[in-house]
């Protein structure tokens, strides 16, 4: 899912500048335990990208810090979420313990660059894999299908799907600017003026509260998160109606980091530590559905 | 500079929503800025008192502040509107502050004989105002008048961020985010579009200086 959360317009060009100029440091993980086995001493074939993380002692992993449920950094420190497990699952079969993993921040808009420029080793970022990015860089995975869905206030009956939008011209829906679903309700709205941008996906539940829009749309889990905060107010209407599969970005053409990496997804499913790592993040939210592993893209 | 070429369209579209934006916040704001320019040169106190008491507050208000309690603050009162006519409202009522006090600077340069000759021919305070004094008033206030204008319009940016959508700033958020162009070129595309809005509006204002200067 390919989508930037910024605090304020005001601070938007600023803000895209200094991504395109600043490096991004790094923050160690928090002292957590691994949920799968962490291997001791593994070696691999010379000239391989493990073999090189395993030399260099240093695994750089680019993550979202402000992607609740997926990769959030936490006010007292150390980082949660179902891409950081992800992450933990990856360090485990490179013989790193979750608290080694040295943690960048991915914003969308740079993750093809810092990883053509190898400031991290791999993205876990609400990453959806597309042909687009796929010209730059390479995926490993996918190891999650989200899908974008609408909420409404709880006494909405008029929309029960994207379909609903061209039946009742005047039903307006909210989302965030510059996000994949805002571009992908477009084709189901009758006129432009449907859909209403905030910076923030809070304005959008604030302004379903208040009639100022009568849906909001997004991926499914971050709406379940409002749900269930809402105490009722609000409900989720219709079905999923796209697939985001998200993936880990590698760097273009590396074949063999692409395949350990699925393996070490493979194996924490297997085992079940997946699950628990769903459960505890991104799968806390009730209503949240436990995913299946999905099937892996072939590596290329 | 290819994103500007190939999403043309978008820009052009952006351009004339924002275009629209400052037309209509440019003849609210003239309208009740005069409006609160006259209570404020009025002879009745409580007028005097409003249009002073206006002025203090709005001017004062950060613009992003005003926009917010139009946006966020009147719906949670049960009132519903669009955001468009939201932001507008918010712009005009931002903006007529700053175009009351060019205006008022204005009638502060006629000089006081005038109205006094027009009070002596027995036209009243309505009378020698619209027939004496605001006309000369009028043009002295072009050029100061020219800047808030000016700033209005780029200030009508920043109705983007309050569920305004389809203006220029929009745009550039939509092609550097969603789609995944660089900032930089999409944004410098952004700036010209609104230069293409301010750098016509000067070469206006200084044609209109131009025909009603009067030598005093």
């Amino acid at each position: 899912m390919h989508r930037r959360i910024i605090g304020s317009r005001s601070a938007v060009v600023g803000a895209a500048l200094m991504m395109t100029l600043s490096a991004c440091g790094s923050i160690g993980g928090a002292n957590v335990e691994s949920r799968v086995e962490v291997v001791d001493n593994p070696v691999f074939d010379e000239g391989t990208t493990m073999a090189r993380i395993v030399e260099d002692g240093r695994f750089r992993v680019g993550i979202k810090f402000d992607q609740p449920g997926f990769g959030l950094m936490r006010l007292e420190g150390g980082f949660t979420g179902f891409d950081v497990e992800i992450a933990q699952f990856v360090a485990a079969g490179l013989g790193f313990e979750p608290s080694d993993i040295d943690y960048y921040e991915a914003p969308s808009q740079r993750r093809e660059e810092i990883l053509e420029y190898d400031n991290v080793d791999m993205v876990v970022s609400t990453y959806t894999i597309n042909d687009r990015r796929r010209e730059r860089i390479s995926f490993a995975g996918p190891y999650y299908i989200a899908g974008q869905q609408l909420m409404v206030n709880a006494d909405d009956e008029r929309i029960t799907g994207p379909e609903s939008f061209t039946e009742h011209p005047d039903a307006t829906v909210c989302s965030v600017t510059g996000s994949t679903p805002s571009q992908e309700i477009q084709p189901y709205l009758a006129n432009v003026s449907q859909l209403v941008l905030f910076d923030v996906y809070s304005k959008c539940a604030d302004a379903l509260r208040t009639g100022q829009v009568d849906s909001v749309t997004t991926d499914n889990v971050i709406l379940l998160g409002f749900v269930a905060k809402s105490d009722g107010e609000f409900k989720m209407a219709g079905e999923q109606f796209t697939e985001e599969p998200y993936g880990i970005g590698i760097t273009k053409g590396d074949v063999a980091f692409c395949e350990f990496i699925n393996e070490q997804v493979q194996l924490a499913y297997d085992s079940g530590a997946y699950t628990e790592a769903w459960l505890d993040t991104a799968g806390s939210v009730e209503g949240a559905q436990t995913p299946e592993l999905p099937e892996f893209d072939p590596c290329t | 500079m290819g994103v500007v070429i190939d999403n043309f369209d978008l820009y052009l579209s952006g351009f004339l929503t924002s275009v629209m934006i400052c037309l209509w916040g440019l003849i609210g704001s003239l309208i009740l800025g005069v409006i609160i320019a006259t209570f404020r040169v009025s002879p009745i106190p409580i007028l005097k008192w409003v249009g002073s008491a206006y002025v203090t507050v709005v001017r004062n208000t950060p613009l992003t502040l005003v926009l917010f309690f139009f946006a966020f603050g009147l719906p949670e009162l049960g009132i519903n509107t669009s955001y468009y006519a939201f932001g507008l409202a918010a712009l005009i009522i931002y903006t007529s502050a700053f175009v009351c006090e060019a205006v008022r600077s204005g009638i502060n340069s006629v000089s006081a004989g005038q109205a006094e000759a027009a009070r002596s021919i027995g036209l009243g305070f309505g009378q020698s105002l619209t027939l004496v004094v605001l006309p000369q008033a009028m043009r002295t206030v072009v050029p100061p008048l020219g800047s808030v204008i000016i700033a209005m319009f780029k200030n009508s940016a920043v109705l983007g961020a309050f569920g305004v959508g389809g203006d220029l700033w929009s745009t550039g958020m939509d092609l550097s985010s969603a789609q995944g162009y660089a900032p930089l070129p999409v944004f410098i595309g952004v700036a010209v579009g609104y230069l293409c809005i301010t750098i016509p509006s000067g070469l206006a204002l200084q044609v209109i200086e131009r025909k009603v200067a009067i030598a005093r």
